[in-house]
């Protein structure tokens, strides 16, 4: 009886931890995208808290953890969730918050990658799609007790391929869909660079995430009384900054300078990858894990400049390709069935296999929404709105306004023409030098 | 020597260099500004209440150079610069006195020799 309180404190901080994420995905994204796009991407983490959040609480959950039909899909508990028997010791409600912020973080994977240029009414259909049907699904494959890859024996204990190789790839498909920003690539085919509008604020992001992190890992446990949870915890920070560490170093040594969006990717890559496996590998296996995954996410940032997939913040190479690494680590790594430890191949096989999954399920996910869009609301903004920055196009005010340029100044003040009627402007003649072309 | 004052926008702000550059200049001062002309007030809303913004965020350049590139400059300008709506901005041309290079401690008469004499 007293395991009960103990697991509603823990399921019910860690969920929060997990929610609290989203501050640092928002942090994040407003410091690497340029100054006049800060607000909308601030704004889009908002759509994922609140249509995403109850998007998923009505609809979501009931795909995801409701009665399974054929290990496909789950067709129960929509609108109550809570209703959802636990074989655990734990109240359903702090499971369901739980999820919930599982649901969110993949939402918010892919609305980095498609900042700066997605029409913002697109966005809220893009984070309802997610969280109602494109989420649940592959989570109910992975996750649900019927699900057919769980049947298989996948392992993917707190989501590197159900959250985060999903994530990735639908961003990957909708990002490769919309088209780079204006002035993204030049003719040549290379990738121009846009001025982030502030690195501490993406640092402060990379924190926050790193911090939630630990809820994310060590709360998928479920259960307080499981002593593994500090190994958990342990193998999430040991990734993660090795994650950081081999990416450092790389840009170091590759551009000679010590990259700080780099640096933050690698962190992130690392504790994506750890996600899958962090309650099945040793420490030194999660440490490299992380360092393979601090490689992977600089040289999957190049390969998509060179195909001309532009993602602003990196979310493919952070979640996707480091979302399936992780799936597929857990196949060499794990301690119990992985093919460095024991020579068996049979659980890298159905890791393969659910990654594969994942990634074709999120560029077909990512591929529906994309036209959903251009039938409904429309996809891309306008060449106008995306030149005159979405803060002002969608949200009508700037991030930061260190000149006060608001006025309420009465016309007449200014224009002088129009309010009076009276030309004060001699027109004579007039020579034209310019030679447009 | 004269100096050729252009205020642009900021999106056209990366063509213009490259245009500057096709006809061989390559030296010049940038700087964030704000101000009004014609352009319409960018309409805005905060809690709820509609604003305007009435000073348009733009950048100008400053280019000192010799009388005889000055209208080929402003072709260059103009012809990378140009979107035809109101708000495209303005050029100036200023005449100049004296210029020194700060480094060498050499002057001119005219800045493109001053130029040409360090390369």
């Amino acid at each position: 009886m007293e395991l009960v309180y103990l697991n509603t404190v823990w399921i019910v901080i860690a969920a929060a931890m997990v929610l609290f994420m989203e501050g640092g995905f928002g942090l994040l994204e407003a410091g690497f995208v340029r100054t006049k796009n800060a607000v909308n991407v601030t704004m889009k983490i908002f759509v994922d808290l609140t249509i995403g959040a109850l998007a998923f609480w009505i609809i979501g959950f009931g795909i995801m953890y409701g009665k399974d039909t054929f290990g496909f899909i789950g067709t129960s508990l929509f609108g109550n969730p809570e209703h959802i028997a636990l074989s655990i010791e734990l109240p359903s409600a702090a499971f369901v918050l739980f999820q919930m912020g599982f649901a969110l973080a993949c939402i918010s994977i892919v609305s980095g990658a498609v900042a700066e240029r997605m029409s913002f009414k697109a966005y809220i259909v893009t984070a309802a799609s997610i969280s109602i049907i494109v989420y649940p699904l592959s989570g109910h494959w992975i996750w649900s007790n019927g699900g057919w890859l769980a049947g298989l024996g996948m392992k993917d204990f707190a989501g590197s391929a159900a959250i985060h190789a999903l994530g990735g790839f639908v961003a990957f498909a909708m990002a490769k869909l919309l088209g780079p920003r204006k002035g993204r690539f030049n003719s040549d085919g290379s990738a121009n660079v846009f001025a982030p509008s502030n690195i501490p604020l993406a640092s402060a992001g990379a924190f926050i995430l790193w911090f939630g992190w630990f809820g994310f890992n060590a709360g998928s446990t479920l259960d307080a009384s499981n002593t593994s949870l500090a190994s958990i915890a342990l193998n999430t920070m040991l990734a993660g900054a090795s994650g950081g560490t081999a990416a450092l170093f790389l840009t170091l040594k590759k551009f000679g300078k010590a990259d700080p969006s780099m640096t933050i990717n690698g962190v992130l890559s690392g504790l994506v990858a750890i996600t899958a496996g962090c309650a099945f590998v040793s420490q030194w296996s999660a440490i490299i894990i992380g360092a393979v995954s601090g490689i992977i996410v600089i040289l999957a940032t190049l390969l998509l400049d060179k195909i001309k997939v532009d993602d602003p913040v990196g979310a493919v190479a952070v979640h996707g390709f480091n979302g399936v690494f992780g799936t597929i680590a857990v196949g060499l790594f794990d301690i119990k069935e992985g093919l460095f430890t024991t020579g068996d191949s049979s659980l890298l096989f159905v890791q393969f296999l659910g990654a594969a999954t994942v990634v074709v399920w999120g560029l077909a996910g990512g591929a529906i929404i994309a036209k959903i869009c251009e039938k409904t609301v429309g996809f891309r903004a306008s060449e106008r709105e995306e030149e005159e920055g979405l803060d002002m196009s969608y949200h009508g005010i700037p991030a930061y306004n260190e000149l006060e340029r608001f006025a309420d100044l009465p016309a007449s003040l200014y224009n002088f023409e129009e309010s009076t009627g009276i030309s004060v402007a001699p027109h004579g003649e007039k020579e034209i030098v310019r030679e447009i072309g | 020597m004269k100096k050729i004052e252009a205020i642009i926008r900021p999106e056209r702000l990366t063509q213009t260099i490259k245009g500057l550059k096709n006809i061989g200049i390559t030296g010049f001062t940038v700087s964030q500004v704000v101000g009004r002309g014609k352009q319409k007030d960018t309409q805005g809303v905060y809690r709820g209440k509609n604003y305007k913004v009435t000073l348009h965020p733009k950048v100008k350049l400053e280019i000192v150079l010799s009388d005889y590139m000055v209208k080929r400059t402003i072709q260059a300008i103009i012809a990378s610069a140009h979107t035809g709506e109101d708000g495209d901005g303005k050029i100036f041309v200023h005449p100049i006195l004296e210029a020194y290079n700060i480094r060498t401690g050499e002057t001119d008469f005219d800045i493109d020799d001053l130029v040409n004499k360090e390369n």
